[in-house]
């Protein structure tokens, strides 16, 4: 058959994008022939900034090297522009005669330089910041020329002005506005950088209107005139007063503009259905982007359109901003100006440099501004892109996520200063030179790439604020994945919250159904969906959806926790941590008997045996004959407790039989991630019951009642939940809790996250404000955990597939 | 020339599932079912760090290391990218609902790979 032919205008950091993920998707489908006007290869064009003063080379910032384009047979016409295209009879036509025929056709021209229209524009010696080109002039001016003018204080002005001081110039910068990166700082944070500028040697004319540019007889601009009269000395000029779609070629064939090409959510122009657009060039919903993040992005919609699978969307990205000045940390995004009906949250400290800014609107963060100090900017960027509520964080909001205690990486918290050598990523053992070589040599732009590439990130997850700011250094892009929706994983668009909607809302029971019904691209989800849909199938319909063991992974499929080298853990379940002398005496004959190499004493109060054989797993559970501790599932692990008032002579309340009547009641309940209780008998907390998913406190006049704590990757302490009398207050309101968690969690959310997600009130407000409905889920917890099997003795009720525990054959 | 030798019916294994055949010598192998009834084998080490891949997730043609989450497809035994690595692969054919080896690969194929649980 032959294949359709697709060309590309415009060999930039969007098309070529879209290339690549076309290619992932459907390598055959397309004959691809691209056009580029640069004489380079595609490059990373936000990585000028870097080459200009002089901290990479252009070979570096190269993303796709000539010998790409010949290995995926694509036609590449370097330096050559297209002038016109004809839609009848689709061909386009460069600038040398070059034509080339199209089926499909991908605009990416990008955007051009807004050259002010003042007299000498055009003399010599005046330029614009946009390519290769631009700023090989500016490395050539810098070494035979002294006065340098940027006339332009935003993101691009600023860099270019650094890198031209950085290479010897004198620079003065001419900004019309009060202050510098209005569209980005507020006016304290401008004031802050124009400050840490000027300490680094370049000067400011702030409020200054360009009048003329004056040439000497050579016709090479040598002053900047201003409105006011005044002059100032300059051998270079460079207008950095922003961009604007280049739309002149798509004008000119015809097509709908307005601020740039006019493209659909399928990122197909209005006008013509064989032409697409993604990029600076296009305007989706009326904005055009000019960061990285959004262009990719519509680059892999884009994909899905030509490879004719139809799926993606594009609606837009919520963007924020960094600027690649080495040793200048600055964030902000959103409404960071604030306004009417905003209240603003700031800390400023001018004299250590740091100053913050937090924009909230309707309890919701609408906007930050950072300055000195930004290693929350993804963490901020996160809550104001969820529109979360963020009354119960309020007060700690400020202090920042990094603030509550990583684990794994020294504390560290500013990627720019920490040495190669440093470890990012302690579960991996990846250091920070490790990932910026990664994301330098292999052209990495997200967080998920990185996360596939080196493994930093990709385990307990601790370090990811550190590895965005790395990409943020390295990479220059606007790293962040901007939908306010995620999709569950690869095989779907649809995100976890559709999922557990469309289940509930059209009694969905099996995976099947779920993934007919939410547009599944594969044919039986992958090792991360299919957990999950499992779980959303039987905790939504209890006693009516069934449990499919082959979608779980492999510990709650063989019951017990696998290890390192292939053998299991066994850890039998004692209510309350409490044992006695003849469960000990049956656990220590089966130690020997299965001769098990590791006995220990967990932190939640129970007895692991390690390195069991799995053909044991069956006789060694049946001779102990204990229930199963569910130690290795997404379920009620322990209830720790400590010994309370029936031995303690500070004890004020029995927490030894609170706990085991906790544990009795809710053991076998499967959760969306693991679930641990612990129960204290006195304010003492020898339970820890501070950073456990429920803790329960005993105080003399009842119980105290804390939810949401964690003692793993970040430390968190439980939030006070409410101060209950009885001990059937504690299991219902315990039980109601969870139950809200199973029904709302997210798979592999701890609870912690849950209420981060859904805010603690709103937790509140179904569990303490509403009693009929806080009953109703305690119920719906015990029907669901009714008659539940054991699956250690239970296999078939459990559908344990006991099959698993023998070889099927032997050679 | 192959030695076929018959295993266990189809039936045997799980869907989506895998079992394990014991050698007297090296690693076990394992063998896997996806929802087409596809049958394949594959040595039961990740090459990633070893982890027995029966006890994976399986999905597609691929399956899912339980120890790292590496993705193995099943067919030559290889790893997704940007993962690398391959782990051996075994003649399968399914005949009547039988599944059979070929005992001569079984006993000659990736021997000295000492069995993930020792």
């Amino acid at each position: 058959m032959k294949k359709m032919k697709l060309v590309l205008v415009g060999n930039g950091m969007a098309g070529v994008r879209t290339l690549e993920e076309l290619l992932k998707i459907a390598p055959e489908l397309y004959d691809i022939t691209v056009f580029g006007a640069e004489p380079h290869p595609n490059y990373n064009r936000i990585l000028l900034s870097p080459v200009l003063a002089g901290e990479q080379t252009i070979d570096e910032i190269v993303l796709n090297p000539i010998s790409w384009y010949a290995e995926n047979n694509i036609t590449l016409h370097l330096g050559k522009k297209i002038v016109d295209i004809d839609r009848r009879r689709r061909v386009v036509k460069a600038e040398d005669g070059t034509e080339a025929e199209y089926d499909r056709l991908l605009m990416c021209t990008g955007s051009n330089p807004f050259i002010l229209p003042v007299p000498g524009k055009d003399l010599a010696g005046v330029i614009a910041y946009r390519d290769i080109h631009d700023t090989n002039t500016m490395i050539e001016a810098a070494t035979k020329y002294q006065h340098a003018v940027v006339i332009g204080g935003g993101l691009l002005g600023l860099e270019a002005a650094n890198g031209l001081m950085l290479r010897g110039m004198q620079v003065t910068v001419v900004h019309v506005m009060p202050w510098l990166m209005e569209r980005q700082l507020d006016d304290v944070s401008g004031k802050l950088l124009q400050k840490s500028l000027e300490d680094r040697g370049i000067k400011f004319m702030m409020g200054a209107n360009t009048q003329a540019l004056i040439g000497d007889k050579d016709g090479r601009v040598m002053a900047v005139q201003f409105k006011d009269g005044s002059e100032v000395p300059a051998d270079l000029v460079v207008m950095a007063a922003g961009i604007r779609p280049n739309t002149q070629l798509a004008e000119k064939i015809g097509l709908h503009c307005n601020r740039g090409i006019v493209v659909d959510d399928t990122m197909q122009t209005v006008t013509d259905p064989r032409i697409y657009s993604v990029g600076e060039c296009a305007a989706h919903r009326g904005i055009a982007y000019g960061l990285v993040a959004p262009l990719f992005e519509q680059g892999k919609v884009c994909a899905t359109h030509l490879a004719h699978f139809g799926i993606g969307r594009y609606q837009g990205s919520l963007t924020s901003t960094k600027l690649k000045v080495t040793g200048i940390d600055l964030f902000s995004a959103g409404n960071f100006m604030g306004g009417e009906g905003c209240e603003e949250i700031v800390m400023s400290d001018p004299y250590g440099g740091v100053y913050k800014k937090l924009v909230i609107k309707d309890d919701k963060l609408v906007g930050a501004c950072m300055y000195g100090d930004t290693v929350d900017g993804s963490w901020y960027f996160k809550l104001l892109r969820e529109g979360r509520k963020v009354g119960d964080i309020r007060d700690k909001l400020m202090f920042g996520e990094s603030n509550i205690g990583d684990t794994g990486h020294e504390g560290h918290s500013r990627a720019a200063s920490m040495a190669d050598s440093d470890e990012v990523c302690g579960c991996n053992g990846i250091t920070k030179g490790t990932i910026c070589k990664a994301i330098k040599e292999k052209g990495l732009f997200t967080l998920e790439e990185v996360k596939k590439h080196t493994k930093a990130s990709a385990s307990c997850g601790s370090c990811t604020g550190l590895v965005e700011q790395l990409l943020m250094f390295t990479a220059g892009g606007d790293y962040s994945k901007a939908p306010t929706k995620k999709a569950m994983c690869g095989c779907t668009d649809a995100s976890h919250q559709d999922v557990r909607d469309a289940i509930k809302a059209d009694h969905l029971l099996t995976i099947d159904s779920v993934y007919k019904s939410q547009g599944w691209r594969t044919p039986n989800g992958c090792a991360s969906c299919r957990p999950a849909v499992n779980y959303y199938l039987i905790s939504t319909w209890p006693k009516e959806a069934k449990d499919d063991p082959q979608s779980r992974y492999i510990n709650e499929r063989s019951h017990a926790n696998i290890q390192k080298d292939g053998t299991y853990s066994v850890i039998p379940r004692m209510w309350g941590g409490e044992t006695s002398a003849s469960e000990l005496r049956r656990i220590a004959d089966a130690v020997d008997k299965y001769k098990v190499p590791t006995v220990k004493v967990t932190g939640g109060q129970r007895i692991d045996l390690l390195g069991v054989k799995k053909e044991d797993l069956v006789n060694i559970w049946k001779d102990i004959g204990m229930p199963s501790g569910h130690a290795y599932a997404k379920a009620l692990r322990t209830v720790k407790t400590c010994v309370g008032s029936e031995w303690c002579r500070f004890g004020t309340q029995d927490s030894t039989q609170m706990g085991k009547d906790l544990e009795r009641a809710m053991w076998r309940m499967y959760a969306p991630h693991k679930v641990k209780f612990a129960v204290s008998g006195c304010p003492r907390n020898c339970a820890e019951s501070g950073i456990k998913d429920v803790g329960i406190i005993g105080v003399d006049s009842g119980w105290e009642m804390y939810v949401g704590g964690n003692g793993g990757i970040k430390t968190e302490v439980a939030h006070f939940f409410v101060k209950l009398k009885t001990a059937e207050e504690v299991l219902e309101y315990t039980g109601a809790f969870c139950q809200l968690y199973r029904e709302e969690g997210w798979y592999l959310e701890r609870t912690v996250h849950y209420i981060s997600r859904v805010g603690l009130d709103h937790v509140k407000k179904k569990i303490l404000d509403d009693a009929a409905g806080r009953k109703a889920l305690w119920e719906r917890l015990q029907f669901s955990l009714d008659g539940e099997p054991d699956p250690w003795f239970e296999h078939d009720k459990a559908a344990v597939d006991t099959r698993q525990f023998t070889p099927v054959g032997a050679v | 020339m192959s030695t076929w030798k018959s295993i266990c019916t189809v039936d045997d294994i799980p869907v989506l599932g895998a079992r394990r055949i014991e050698r007297s010598q090296g690693a076990a192998v394992a063998i896997f079912r996806n929802a087409e009834d596809k049958v394949f084998a594959l040595l039961d080490r990740c090459p990633h760090k070893g982890g027995p891949l029966s006890q994976g997730i399986v999905f597609g043609e691929s399956v899912a290391c339980p120890l790292h989450n590496w993705t193995i497809a099943l067919a030559d035994g290889c790893a997704r990218a940007p993962d690398e690595g391959c782990t051996p692969r075994f003649s399968v054919k399914v005949d009547g609902g039988v599944v059979h080896v070929d005992v001569d690969e079984l006993n000659s194929i990736a021997l000295d790979e000492a069995p993930v649980s020792t």
